[in-house]
């Protein structure tokens, strides 16, 4: 199997594991998707200084783009990359992003230390009054 | 001091995300348990699709930026870092967003209880 295919594969699985296997039902929650939009953010920072950096080199005989070419970093966006990585990492990023918490989640839900839970944080001058 | 680049990436994550627990309390190292029985399958089947990916030469490691160390089979000691370091950050943001915002998450003992938003 190509990277591609195994990328939506793995958001696939993740999903339907969320969904109907462990049913923590994440991507229904709206704090999933803000923390995760958190997490994309420097997910594209870090992987992209271990991509465009060439640290990890990819094979373009099974990404959309190219492969990571010998001689220079690859396109920051262009050619099947976001942020010099390819577009699959994202979603290679976005199934270990989900099943981990997941397992989290469904840990929490089994009583395995759903306590001491966070927060409250330890600075709370303005956010007090929004609860 | 290159062979660090890879390990030094993940650090930064992990010293950044690390505020969290402090600032924000968000108790995911607290809950280390909880924690370590997370990251078992989740470092399980993700090396297993690293162990596929790397022989079958989907990516490859730039030998000056890593450390050379193999953890199993033909990954490298930085991957299974990564599926260690990055889970952990993930944690920590949603128990730091959960430490800002009321949202239910799915684990709380009153659950399922208008919790569609």
């Amino acid at each position: 199997m190509t990277y591609t295919q195994l990328a939506i594969t793995g958001v696939l699985l993740a999903v339907l594991n969320d969904m109907y296997l462990l049913r923590t039902k994440l991507v229904t929650r709206r704090i999933f998707w803000v923390s995760y939009s958190i997490i994309i953010f420097f997910q594209l920072l870090s992987n992209g200084v271990l991509t465009g950096l060439r640290i990890v080199r990819y094979n373009g005989e099974v990404i959309i783009g190219s492969s990571t070419p010998v001689d220079g970093h690859p396109p920051m966006f262009g050619d099947g990359r976001v942020f010099f990585a390819p577009v699959e990492d994202l979603l290679f990023g976005f199934a270990l992003v989900l099943l981990s918490l997941t397992m989290w989640v469904w840990l929490g839900r089994r009583g395995v230390q759903r306590t001491p839970t966070a927060g409250p944080p330890r600075f709370t001058s303005h956010s007090t009054d929004e609860k | 001091m290159k062979q660090f680049a890879y390990l030094g990436v993940l650090a930064v994550c992990l010293l950044g995300t690390g505020l969290l627990e402090i600032f924000l309390r968000a108790r995911v190292y607290r809950r280390w348990l909880r924690l370590i029985l997370t990251l078992i399958p989740v470092v399980l089947i993700f090396t297993l699709w690293d162990v596929y990916a790397i022989s079958r030469h989907h990516w490859t490691f730039d030998a000056n930026f890593v450390t050379g160390i193999i953890a199993v089979a033909n990954v490298p000691l930085e991957e299974v870092c990564f599926f260690i370091a990055i889970p952990i950050c993930s944690i920590l943001t949603l128990e730091a967003v959960r430490s800002m915002r009321i949202w239910p998450v799915g684990d709380e003992i009153v659950a399922d209880v208008g919790d569609e938003q």
